[in-house]
C-alpha cells in the first residue's frame, strides 16, 4: 500500500473528487494562486481551472454563505476556511443557514457541501489562531463532523463528505498535515459513524480526538511497557454520527474510559461523552471517566506555557493511572 | 430626495396587468391585516413583521422578475411569497405552526420557502442572506443558465459585513444577481439617518463594484421598471445591482413594536402615499376599472384570506414523530436520526432494554404537554402583566396590544 502524507491523502480526495462529479468546486482564500495556505490545494488550480477552483477575498462570513447558496440550487461547493479560527467569523452562516436550511424550510431544500478547516495548537500563534472548536460544531445539529487522524481516514472521509447531501464540518489538524501514512489506492469514500480500534485492550478505554487519537496510541504503548496497563484506544473519526456503540462495548470490557482532546474542558467532547458513557454504560464504570484536555484559558505564545496547555502523551498516561486508585 | 425613475409618471400597462397588480397588492395588505388579527388571538406564535405599505415595492420588483429567477427575502416576507404566487393557504397555515404549511411548520413567519415558485426564503438574521443570494447567482452562473436572482433586504442590513463582503464578491464574479435594499426608514427603531452615515442607500455598494440606482417604493410601476432594468443588466451584462426602494412600513417593526420612535403626524403623512390607493386611484382616474370595480376585488382579496384562514385553522398540527424528521439527508452516512442523536439508544444499558423510537415518542410528548391548550391559556395569562412593547426578544405583553401600529 502506498504511504503519504495526510496533506496528499486529501489532495487525492479533492481531485479524484473535481474529476468524477463536475458540481464539485472548490471555494476559499489563497486555494488557487497561492496553492493553499496548508498547500491540501496544490496544483488543482492548474488542473482544473478558475471555475472550478475559486480564489475568494478574506470575507468568510459570505464565503460559506454563498457555499450554501451554491449547494441550494444543486452544486457540490467544498469550501476551505483558511484555518478553524476564522470559522468564528462565519458562524452565522454555518449554523443560521448551512445547518438549519434543510429543516426550517421543511426538507424543501439540501445542502450538500462539506466546509473544510485545520486547527490545533503547537505552532506558537497564540489565542487567536490556535482554537479546536470540534465541541462547538458537535453541539449543532444538522451538521456532520469529521476528525481524521491518519492519512487513509482524511482522504476516505473526505470523499464520502463530499458526495453525501448533508452539510459536513471537516476538520483537519495542522500538526497531521506533515504526517506519513498508508492509503489503500482506489480507495472508495469512508463511512461516517464507524470508530476505528486503533489498539486493542482490556484495562481502560481510551478515546482520542483528532491529533489526539495519536497522542493517545503512544500514551498506550507507554501504559503497556511501563506500568502493565493494556489500553484500548478508539479514534471515533466522525463526531456527528458518532458511533457510540463501539465506545460502549469498550467500555462494557474496561470497566474504565478517558477522553482525550485538545479543546478546552467546559463543554468540550469529553464532558459530551462522559456524560453518555455514565448514562449508558453505569453499572460497568469502575472509575469516573477521565478527562483530558486543553487547560482552560486563552492560548498562551510562550512556548513552554503553550506546550503546558495542551495535552501530550504523559497526560493521558497519568490520567489512565488514575482511574486505577482506590481499588 | 430624487427618488423617482422618471418625473412624469409611468404608462399604465395594459388593463389586464394593471388589474392584477392592484389585485395583487390587495391580497397581500388583507393577508397581513388578518395575520395582525390573528396573532391577536394567540393563533399565530412568535414575530410578527407585516409588510403593510411596502406592497408596491414588493409587487413591482416580483413582476419584473421570470418566473425562472429566484428570490430571496428577510423575515418581513409573507407579501414576497404571496406576490411570488405561494398559496395564501400554505403561508397562513405556516404562520399558524400547522402541518400544511409551506415549511410544514418547521420555519413560521420568518422562514417561508417555496421552491417551485423559487422563492428561496425567508431569513430571520439581518444581512443573512445576502451571501446565500451570491452563492446561487453563482450556480446560475456555474450552471450556464440564464437565470438570475432578486436579494431582498432592508435598510438595517446595509450595515453589516455581509452587506459589503458580498457586493464585492458578486462585482469580482459578475454574478447575476439584482441586491434591493428595502429602505422602509428604520432598521428596526432606529431610523436611517440615525443608523447609516451614507443615507442615499443606492450610493451605498458603488466603492465594492455594485452600481446603485433608487426607485419610489410607493410606486409600483417605478419599481417595476427600476427592478427590470436592474435584472437586464444583471442577467445580460453581467453586472450586478443595487436597487433602493424607497418606501414605509405603516405598522411597526413587529408585533410588539410600541413604536416610541416615530410621531403619528409622520405615519399620517407617508400614509397619504399609500401605494395601493395611490395606484386604485390612478385607475379609476383614467378609467381602467370603476369604484365598483375596486370594491369586488377588495372582497375578492378579503374572501381568499377567508379561506387561507379557514384553511390553516382546520390544518392539523404537525405528528410529534415529525419532530426529528428532516434535520439530515439520510443515506450512506446517516442512517436515521437515532445515529446522530444520543438521547434514542437505551440510556443506562445494562437495565431494562428499551427501543429508541419508542424512547423519543415518549421524550417527545412529555415536551409536547407544554404547547396546544395548556401553552396558549398560558400566554393568555401572562399577557396582561408582562411590559408593553418588551422588544424584539418579547412577543407577550405589548405583542398582543395591535393598536400601537395604528392600522
Amino acid at each position: 500500500m502506498p504511504t503519504m502524507r495526510y496533506r496528499e491523502a486529501l489532495n487525492q480526495a479533492l481531485r479524484e473528487e473535481l474529476e468524477a462529479d463536475e458540481n464539485v468546486f472548490l471555494m476559499g482564500e489563497d486555494i488557487g494562486v497561492f496553492q493553499g495556505a496548508f498547500k491540501v490545494t496544490a496544483g488543482l488550480l492548474q488542473e482544473f481551472g478558475e471555475k472550478r477552483v475559486r480564489d475568494t477575498p478574506i470575507s468568510e462570513n459570505s464565503i460559506v454563505g454563498a457555499g450554501v447558496g451554491a449547494a441550494m440550487l444543486g452544486l457540490r461547493p467544498v469550501v476551505e476556511l483558511m484555518t478553524v479560527n476564522f470559522a468564528l467569523l462565519a458562524l452565522d452562516q454555518i449554523i443560521n443557514s448551512a445547518a438549519s436550511i434543510r429543516y426550517m424550510f421543511g426538507a424543501q431544500v439540501k445542502v450538500p457541501m462539506v466546509i473544510r478547516m485545520p486547527g490545533g495548537a503547537g505552532h506558537q500563534l497564540g489565542p487567536t489562531h490556535s482554537h479546536n472548536f470540534e465541541a462547538m460544531f458537535l453541539h449543532i445539529p444538522g451538521l456532520l463532523v469529521a476528525v481524521p487522524s491518519t492519512a487513509a481516514d482524511a482522504k476516505a472521509l473526505l470523499k464520502a463528505a463530499i458526495r453525501d447531501d448533508n452539510p459536513v464540518i471537516f476538520l483537519e489538524h495542522e500538526w497531521l498535515y506533515g504526517q506519513r501514512g498508508e492509503v489503500p489506492e482506489n480507495g472508495g469514500p469512508g463511512r461516517f459513524g464507524e470508530a476505528a480500534i486503533r489498539r486493542e485492550g482490556s484495562d481502560v478505554t481510551i478515546v482520542g480526538i483528532s491529533r489526539m487519537a495519536i497522542t493517545a496510541q503512544r500514551a498506550a504503548e507507554t501504559l503497556s511497557k511501563e506500568h502493565d496497563i493494556e489500553a484500548e484506544v478508539i479514534d471515533p473519526r466522525t463526531l456527528r454520527p458518532l458511533d457510540l456503540d463501539t465506545i460502549i462495548e469498550s467500555v462494557q470490557k474496561t470497566n474504565r474510559a478517558i477522553i482525550v482532546e485538545e479543546g478546552w474542558p467546559h463543554g468540550g467532547v469529553g464532558a459530551n461523552l462522559a456524560a453518555l458513557i455514565q448514562e449508558q454504560a453505569f453499572d460497568y464504570l469502575d472509575a469516573p471517566v477521565g478527562r483530558v484536555a486543553a487547560a482552560d484559558v486563552p492560548m498562551p505564545y510562550s512556548k513552554p506555557l503553550e506546550q503546558a496547555a495542551f495535552p501530550h502523551e504523559e497526560h493521558v498516561v497519568h490520567a489512565a493511572i488514575a482511574t486505577f486508585r482506590d481499588i | 430626495m430624487a427618488v423617482r425613475q422618471t418625473d412624469a409618471p409611468h404608462k399604465l400597462p395594459d388593463k389586464e396587468t394593471s388589474v392584477e397588480v392592484l389585485e395583487r397588492m390587495l391580497l397581500i395588505r388583507r393577508f397581513e391585516e388578518r395575520a395582525g388579527e390573528m396573532y391577536a388571538k394567540a393563533k399565530i406564535g412568535g414575530f410578527l413583521h407585516l409588510c403593510i405599505g411596502e406592497e408596491a415595492t414588493i409587487v413591482g420588483a416580483v413582476n419584473a422578475m421570470r418566473t425562472t429567477d429566484y428570490l430571496m427575502s428577510t423575515y418581513r416576507e409573507h407579501g414576497q411569497a404571496l406576490a411570488r404566487g405561494t398559496p395564501p393557504e400554505a403561508v397562513m397555515a405556516e404562520l399558524f405552526g400547522r402541518v400544511d404549511g409551506v415549511s410544514k411548520g418547521h420555519g413560521g413567519s420568518m422562514h417561508l420557502f417555496d421552491w417551485e415558485r423559487r422563492f428561496l426564503g425567508g431569513y430571520g438574521i439581518v444581512g443573512g442572506n445576502l451571501p446565500l443570494a451570491t452563492g446561487v447567482a453563482l450556480a446560475c452562473d456555474y450552471k450556464g443558465t440564464d437565470d438570475a436572482i432578486v436579494c431582498m433586504f432592508g435598510d438595517g442590513a446595509s450595515n453589516q459585513g455581509t452587506f459589503g463582503e458580498s457586493m464585492n464578491m458578486a462585482a469580482l464574479w459578475k454574478l447575476p444577481v439584482v441586491f434591493m435594499v428595502i429602505n422602509n426608514q428604520f432598521g428596526m427603531g432606529t431610523s436611517l439617518e440615525r443608523h447609516s452615515a451614507v443615507t442615499d442607500l443606492s450610493k451605498k455598494a458603488e466603492g465594492f463594484g455594485v452600481p446603485g440606482s433608487r426607485c419610489d417604493g410607493m410606486d409600483v410601476l417605478d419599481v417595476h421598471d427600476a427592478v427590470g432594468e436592474a435584472l437586464r443588466k444583471a442577467r445580460e451584462e453581467r453586472q450586478p445591482q443595487l436597487v433602493e426602494a424607497v418606501t414605509y412600513r405603516f405598522r411597526g417593526h413587529s408585533m410588539a413594536d410600541p413604536e416610541e420612535y416615530r410621531t403619528k403626524d409622520e405615519v399620517a403623512e407617508w400614509r397619504k402615499r399609500d401605494p395601493i390607493n395611490v395606484f386604485k386611484q390612478r385607475l379609476i382616474d383614467e378609467g381602467v376599472i370603476s369604484d365598483d370595480d375596486f370594491e369586488k376585488l377588495d372582497e375578492r382579496a378579503t374572501g381568499r384570506i377567508d379561506e387561507a384562514t379557514e384553511f390553516a385553522d382546520n390544518s392539523p398540527f404537525p405528528d410529534l414523530d415529525s419532530l426529528y424528521d428532516d434535520i439530515y439527508v439520510y443515506g450512506d452516512q446517516v442512517k436515521g436520526w437515532y445515529a446522530v442523536d444520543e438521547r434514542a439508544p437505551e440510556p443506562h444499558r445494562g437495565e431494562d432494554e428499551r427501543e429508541a423510537g419508542d424512547l423519543a415518542h415518549e421524550l417527545a410528548e412529555a415536551g409536547a404537554a407544554y404547547t396546544h391548550e395548556e401553552y396558549e391559556e398560558d400566554r393568555w395569562r401572562h399577557s396582561g402583566d408582562d411590559n408593553a412593547g418588551g422588544g424584539e426578544g418579547e412577543p407577550a405583553g405589548g405583542a398582543r396590544d395591535t393598536t400601537g401600529g395604528g392600522d
